[in-house]
């Protein structure tokens, strides 16, 4: 029989999570001194390492330097390691090439870039490895990182994937969900305000059903925020104790 | 409450892949005992009190079967005796992964409440869940798995025993090996019978020692799948299907689907060389050398159950024109069985457990059952499932599955006719009649927002007497410049019936409502059949309109679709219709309606057959039923008045106008309706018989052929013309159903259109529903959804559409022909003209057209000396329509 069998009747999914349950949710700050900002993010077995440069001043071409704001750069690369087979390209392509723009434009909404005029600020991410939902992991690591960096934002955003199997929305789908066909819609979230960062979907999905999916990428990402204030705030205390306040 | 735990995988793919996957084990999966106290479940399953009857088990206990007992022993799941029965997720898995129809079943019984079965999510429960050790093999770690499952489930009930009497799973197994490492658990199978029935459900194992003994190796071996998928491969064998003959058993084709239109069949002949496939069962051929090639025999043979081989006579004098490719089948790819109905065959020996069982499908071989219960079967119809065929038995062995009621009860023949031919007809279930609206209904304001109000005009329907599903309705308007507004109304049956929900996913699977004689099997809940939907007199209904303005040459002006709110003001038979019409002294809105319309269909059917439209002819019954006893008192071939053709008329050329509309639409996703033409072969059967009258009959264009058949007549024979038509029906390909964007002919060959598609009986057609849907979307009327727009799904939905509206077909025909019968049971012996179709060695095929009765006349049966019938036209396959050639057709051997 073709395919795999997304949701049991009893409720399962392939993992053994039901359908809000999220993956296990790991995170470290402040892993490397070099860097200004950085973090490194598991989420099940996609793991992500998000650096922060700057704010500093603008490099390499000054026609784009903003007057009234920062400028976000973002880059996304994926280890050659990172997937079953071995990649070849590991950024620069054009998967690559789209989700920097995205993380970009999800950043733009969150920091606070009118703080930083004619400046730039750099978030370098990489998937070390790859089981699905790397755009969300990307952007919750980096998220970290840019807190890490002392960068002033609006709330964490928080991303997380979301499929539609049977009627009923999965959150945050893992490689094989969503290699099975899935339409899979990604969200991020400024969860205090409920404000969407970035919204993307690009299967196919009925009018209808967007309303339920976008309420479950919501409660979803919520719930990563969580997960995130709590690494922020047991990274600040170890920080605290090590400076003997 | 999350366990993480990552484990590794390596499949295949091409290559070898690491797959790595995550794999939580949780502590919040309950066991599903009303018994527990220890879980925290909202909903239990599994009864505290699980009593089955057993001689084994004396205590209250739960099953747990095994993946082998659940694929062998499907049947006997399926029986109401068994309840309190836990799923494991590790067999259930099992189960999907090696048969699909098995994994369905099962799926229906887990999902009735009566069964109290339980699926016990193991693979995800921390303490049940177990790593496959190096150097165990897959199966071997399931078995593991499923035996701690067990153990864990004995171990959680335990300190319960007090309050359930010792309540106690069971495994049921039936590996050796399994057995003696589940040492706390009972071996179970053949003990839990509860009564004497069961045991002949068990199908029979291989290990069993029940298979004839006898020496004789009767059918060679078949190869493995290697070999054959490497002989398929290097094209020494070909892959088909395998179609057993209805005339003798021991022929049958394989046919071969090649590439686009060119598909071949093979003949094969012979016991051994059909080597024990069943009908439509995927097979692999091997060619025989040319030498060997034989033809088509034209004896008809019924397996009389010598146990000997039968030689086939072969006679030397085949000609050699008539030979065809032969081949012997050599290995099995894939077993199509399916259970059968049929009857037993009592043995000859009284003690004999063992019987032969006789299918209803004469296609299908006779199949060696093992029942202690022959004396209550015999006599009734029962339901067997083949379980294997080994090479040294001359039968396949099978199991009794159940009985279906005494045979020749009225109940009991449709029900088999029903399952015969696939037809659904199960009650809806709750989850469908969930969708229906609530009563009492009417039409709110939302309802009215995308729809014209058309209840002013004088609407009717014409209908056969008797039709509660009243899917059509009419009407006919002079405009004020002169010209006709004509509209056909369709009941707007998309309305109610949502794209996938659960009752359109049932609509959609059964396809087609059937019509039996006296019993109408539903495709849509009869509270929509025949009342929300139906466009009855004097009420308002929803309905789909398309409107014509015409001049009065019926040439179309302008064509409009619109949703739209009707109020028939009348629902006429056609006798009805036809009276107001002919009668001059009425002149109301609607009799003159009728006029028009009759007008207007008279100039579009003379176009029609102009353009070279096909009429043929097939003989059709009404049988007149008894109100009370249901049984036939009397039976008239179907008379045709000229209402009929009327709503034919508007009708086709509704369906018409909305083919070209959602063709325009929606180039890919169109869903359409053909006819192709038949290739010229099809037409020797007609051009024989016509030229035995020495008629000439032109068969180049559907045009030809209908002109060629209108002159075709013969003096002092007036039936010949219906004849020749009738054989010309036979000529025909199926229409069928197809999708615009996966097909490039679109024509229909009878009516002689360039395209057309079903649209106006969506209340007995789903396929009628899709071509709603697509309609409103091309008018703005509704939203699409993905399935509509995908062409792959629509032609599945199209390939189920076409098969389930060929089987309720045959299951109408055969239900006339069992009415039939029980009307001849009641006359005894009668005298009818009748006319000989075809002709073979030893039997002739005789039409009775008076009952549109067709039967096979054997001219040497065992009983009787053949009668004085010279065979002398030597050409196999001749049809003769010689009037009288067999004037007392012998009527008691149509009611065996």
């Amino acid at each position: 029989m073709a395919g795999l069998e997304l949701l049991s009747d009893q409720g399962y999914r392939l993992d053994g999570r039901k359908a809000t349950e999220l993956r296990k949710v790991q995170a470290r700050m402040g892993v490397f001194a070099q860097a200004d900002g950085s973090a490194y993010l598991e989420q099940g077995n996609t793991k992500a390492l998000a650096v922060v440069y700057g704010p500093h001043e603008m490099r390499g071409s000054r026609g784009r330097t903003l007057h009234d704001r920062a400028l976000i750069n973002c880059q996304y690369s994926m280890a050659t390691f990172s997937t079953a087979e071995r990649k070849r390209r590991p950024h620069g392509d054009r998967k690559s090439t789209e989700m920097s723009l995205h993380l970009k434009q999800t950043f733009e909404a969150a920091v606070m870039t009118q703080l930083y005029p004619r400046s730039q600020i750099d978030i370098y991410v990489k998937i070390l490895q790859s089981d699905g939902g790397n755009y969300s992991t990307c952007v919750n690591a980096a998220t970290l990182a840019v807190i890490d960096a002392g960068i002033p934002m609006r709330d964490y955003v928080c991303a997380c994937t979301v499929g539609f199997v049977d009627e009923t929305p999965l959150a945050d789908l893992c490689y094989a969900e969503e290699s099975g066909g899935v339409s899979s819609l990604a969200l991020a979230l400024l969860p205090r305000g409920g404000q969407i960062a970035l919204l993307q979907m690009d299967a196919r999905l009925h009018q209808d059903h967007l309303e339920t999916l976008i309420e479950a990428a919501m409660t979803a990402c919520k719930g990563v925020s969580k997960v995130l204030d709590e690494v922020v705030r047991q990274h600040l205390q170890e920080g605290s104790v090590l400076t003997g306040e | 409450m999350l366990k993480s735990k990552t484990f590794v995988k390596k499949t295949r793919s091409g290559g070898v892949m690491k797959i790595v996957r995550e794999h939580y084990l949780r502590d919040d999966i309950w066991c599903g005992s009303e018994a527990c106290t220890e879980c925290q479940q909202e909903s239990t399953v599994l009864q505290k009190d699980a009593c089955i009857e057993s001689n084994l088990c004396s205590y209250p206990h739960y099953l747990i079967p095994d993946t082998n007992v659940v694929l062998h022993q499907i049947d006997v799941l399926e029986d109401p005796v068994i309840r309190n029965v836990i799923i494991l997720q590790t067999v259930l898995q099992e189960v999907r992964h090696r048969s699909a129809p098995i994994y369905k079943r099962l799926k229906d019984i887990i999902h009735e409440k009566e069964k109290h079965f339980y699926t016990f999510t193991s693979e995800h429960h921390r303490e049940t869940f177990i790593e496959r050790e190096p150097g165990e093999s897959a199966n071997d770690r399931n078995d593991r798995a499923i035996r701690v499952a067990a153990k864990w489930y004995s171990e959680h009930l335990k300190p319960l025993e007090a309050e359930t009497d010792g309540l106690k799973v069971v495994l049921l197994t039936n590996d050796q090996g399994n057995k003696q490492k589940a040492e706390e658990i009972e071996e179970y199978i053949k003990g839990l019978i509860a009564n004497s029935e069961l045991v002949d459900r068990l199908a029979l194992s291989n290990d069993d020692k029940n298979e004839v003994t006898s020496s004789k190796v009767l059918f060679p071996e078949h190869l493995p799948l290697s070999r054959i998928q490497a002989g398929i491969k290097s094209g020494s064998f070909v892959q088909g299907t395998f179609r057993a003959s209805r005339d003798n058993y021991l022929e049958a084709t394989v046919f071969v689907q090649g590439e686009g239109e060119d598909s071949t069949e093979i003949l094969i002949q012979g016991l051994q060389n059909l080597n024990r496939a069943v009908h439509q069962d995927v097979v692999a051929v091997q060619l025989l050398p040319r030498n060997q090639w034989v033809a088509p025999s034209s004896v008809v043979l019924q397996d009389e159950g010598t146990a000997k081989d039968d030689d086939v006579e072969e006679e030397e004098e085949e000609k050699a024109v008539n030979l065809k490719t032969t081949g012997k089948v050599v290995g099995i790819i894939k077993r199509n069985w399916r259970p059968f109905c049929g009857m037993l065959n009592v043995s000859q020996i009284k003690e004999s457990t063992r019987h032969l069982f006789t299918p209803a499908d004469r296609r299908i071989p006779r199949i060696r059952i093992e029942t202690r219960q022959s004396s209550t079967l015999a006599g009734q119809r029962i339901i067997v499932a083949i379980d294997g065929w080994p090479k040294d038995s001359r039968y396949p062995n099978g199991h009794f599955v159940r009985s279906l009621g005494g045979a020749g009860e009225k109940d009991t023949e449709q029900e088999v006719l029903l399952l015969e031919h696939d037809v659904p007809h199960q009650a809806f279930s709750q989850a469908v009649l969930s969708f229906l609206p609530k009563m009492p209904w009417a039409i709110t304001p939302e309802d009215m927002v995308k729809r014209e109000d058309l209840r002013q005009l004088t609407v009717c329907s014409v209908d056969p007497p008797g039709c509660t599903d009243i899917d059509d309705a009419l009407h006919c308007r002079e405009l004020e410049n002169g010209n006709l507004e004509v509209g056909v109304h369709i009941a707007d049956v998309s309305h109610f019936i949502r794209p996938g929900n659960a009752l359109d996913k049932e609509a959609a699977n059964r396809g087609t409502t059937v019509y039996l004689c006296g019993k109408r099997i539903d495709m849509v809940p009869e509270l929509l059949s025949s009342n929300l939907c139906s466009l009855r007199s004097n009420v308002e209904r929803l309905a789909f309109s398309c409107i014509w303005e015409m001049n009065h040459k019926a040439e179309i002006l302008k064509t409009r679709f619109t949703k739209s709110v009707i109020n028939s003001k009348a629902s006429l038979t056609y006798a009805e219709a036809q009276m107001r019409i002919d009668d001059t002294s009425k002149s109301d809105d609607i009799t003159k309606s009728l006029r028009g319309l009759n007008k207007l269909a008279k100039i579009l059917k003379r176009q029609r057959i102009e353009k070279g439209a096909l009429t043929l002819s097939s003989l059709e019954v009404r049988f007149h039923i008894d109100s009370e006893t249901h049984d036939p008192i009397d039976l008239q071939t179907k008379e045709l008045m000229e209402t009929n053709s009327m709503v034919e008329e508007f009708m086709l050329l509704a369906n018409i106008s909305v083919a070209q509309k959602i063709y325009d639409e929606f180039q890919e996703c169109a869903l359409l309706r053909k006819h192709p033409a038949p290739p010229p072969s099809n037409y020797d059967i007609l051009l024989k018989a016509a030229k035995s009258k020495d008629v000439a009959i032109h068969t180049d264009t559907a045009k030809a052929l209908a002109d060629s058949l209108d002159v075709a007549k013969v003096d002092g024979f007036p039936y010949f013309n219906t004849l020749l038509r009738i054989l010309a029906t036979r000529c025909m390909m199926q229409a069928v159903y197809f999708c615009s964007g996966m097909d490039s002919d679109f024509h229909h060959y009878g009516l002689a259109s360039p395209i057309y598609t079903h649209f106006t009986s969506p209340i007995r057609r789903y396929a009628d529903i899709i071509v709603h849907r697509l309609l409103a979307v091309a008018i703005g009327a509704d939203s699409t959804y993905p399935d509509l727009m995908d062409k792959h799904k629509q032609s599945a939905l199209c390939n189920n559409l076409n098969y389930r509206h060929k089987m309720s077909q045959y299951a109408q025909r055969a239900s006339v022909a069992f009415h039939t019968q029980l009307f001849f049971k009641s006359r005894g012996i009668l005298n009818e003209e009748g006319f000989v179709l075809f002709v073979r060695k030893n039997a002739i095929i005789v039409l009775i057209p008076k009952f549109g009765l067709e039967g096979t006349v054997f001219f040497d049966t065992k009983d009787k000396v053949s009668p004085s019938v010279v065979f002398d036209e030597e050409i196999p396959g001749v049809s003769v329509p010689v009037p009288d050639a067999a004037p007392q057709a012998k009527k008691p051997k149509l009611d065996r």
